[in-house]
């Protein structure tokens, strides 16, 4: 039986994804692969499976991501789902606690790859308002709603960048005391 | 360098390379050596591994050219390091049991 769920998360709340996938997997339902906002679940035992994500440097298909992931895979996860540079890995709950990452240098580098995606994403978007805004103001136009939307979105991406922030901050503090 | 401390992930992997492991392997023997403290993750692993790697202090083994797993050794540069880090362990470690080791020394201080 297979079940498909529809359901957006922005690219900052990959943990809240993370922890919604998982507790769909503790009730018997884990991911078995995903599209843009398509969810798709097997039906599985109750918490046999643990789910965690990832955002890769590169594409999934790219040599060094191929690598990477096979080495996940050789410590018993298995690659379920990948959208853009983001990989979706599953794990027996009986081989053991599944994780990505046990130290907080690794956590925040991945937390960095977020941060300079929605950084990319943020400036784009200020250029492309931006240079509609300067054409409103050369040639005199009512200024349209839609030529403004990508400076919507980059407060949109300038506010989940501050959520992601401020975990880092945390995990930096952490990070001055803990090793791990 | 010797008053670099390693991270508790590269020593516990660099102590696990002495034979030459795979990445499964490394975390299995990381496990064992801690009584089940230690968990190293996969891609914190990964991450480690490279950069010991391009530090020099493992190597990879060349195995058949398609290879699945790939298997880790400690170099000579790798075993210097984890020398230095056992005399500065073991530095941290006497003056912890000098100064505030003893379970009647401890009581005093209190």
């Amino acid at each position: 039986m297979r079940k498909t769920v529809y359901k957006w998360f922005w690219a900052w709340e990959f943990d809240k994804e993370e922890k919604w996938l998982n507790e769909m997997a503790a009730k018997g339902l884990t991911l078995s692969s995903m599209h843009f906002n398509k969810y798709i679940f097997e039906e599985t035992e109750p918490g046999e499976y643990q789910v965690r994500i990832e955002l890769l440097d590169n594409a999934p298909t790219h040599a060094e991501s191929e690598s990477y992931i096979r080495f996940v895979e050789e410590t018993g996860a298995e690659q379920v789902a990948s959208w853009i540079n983001w990989v979706y890995f599953r794990k027996k709950t009986a081989d053991g606690p599944f994780e990505l990452f046990s130290d907080n240098t690794s956590r925040i580098k991945m937390l960095n790859r977020v941060i300079s995606l929605l950084t990319t994403l943020g400036v784009l978007c200020l250029i492309a308002g931006g240079y509609n805004l300067f054409l409103y103001f050369l040639w005199g136009h009512a200024v349209s709603l839609v030529g403004l939307l990508p400076l919507a979105v980059s407060v949109l991406l300038g506010l989940g960048m501050r959520r992601l922030q401020k975990k880092k901050k945390l995990l930096q503090k952490e990070e001055q005391v803990f090793d791990a | 360098m010797a008053n670099q401390a390693l991270t508790e992930a590269v020593y516990y992997i660099l102590l696990s390379l002495t034979d030459p492991l795979h990445g499964y392997g490394i975390m299995q023997n990381v496990e064992k050596l801690s009584g089940g403290r230690v968990r190293l993750a996969a891609g914190t692993l990964y991450g480690a591994l490279n950069t010991l790697l391009e530090k020099g202090w493992i190597t990879a083994l060349p195995g058949e050219k398609d290879t699945r797993k790939k298997e880790y050794q400690i170099t000579a540069e790798g075993r210097m390091a984890l020398l230095d880090e056992i005399a500065r362990l073991t530095e941290l470690l006497e003056n912890g049991k000098k100064l505030f080791g003893g379970k009647s020394n401890a009581e005093d201080s209190l």
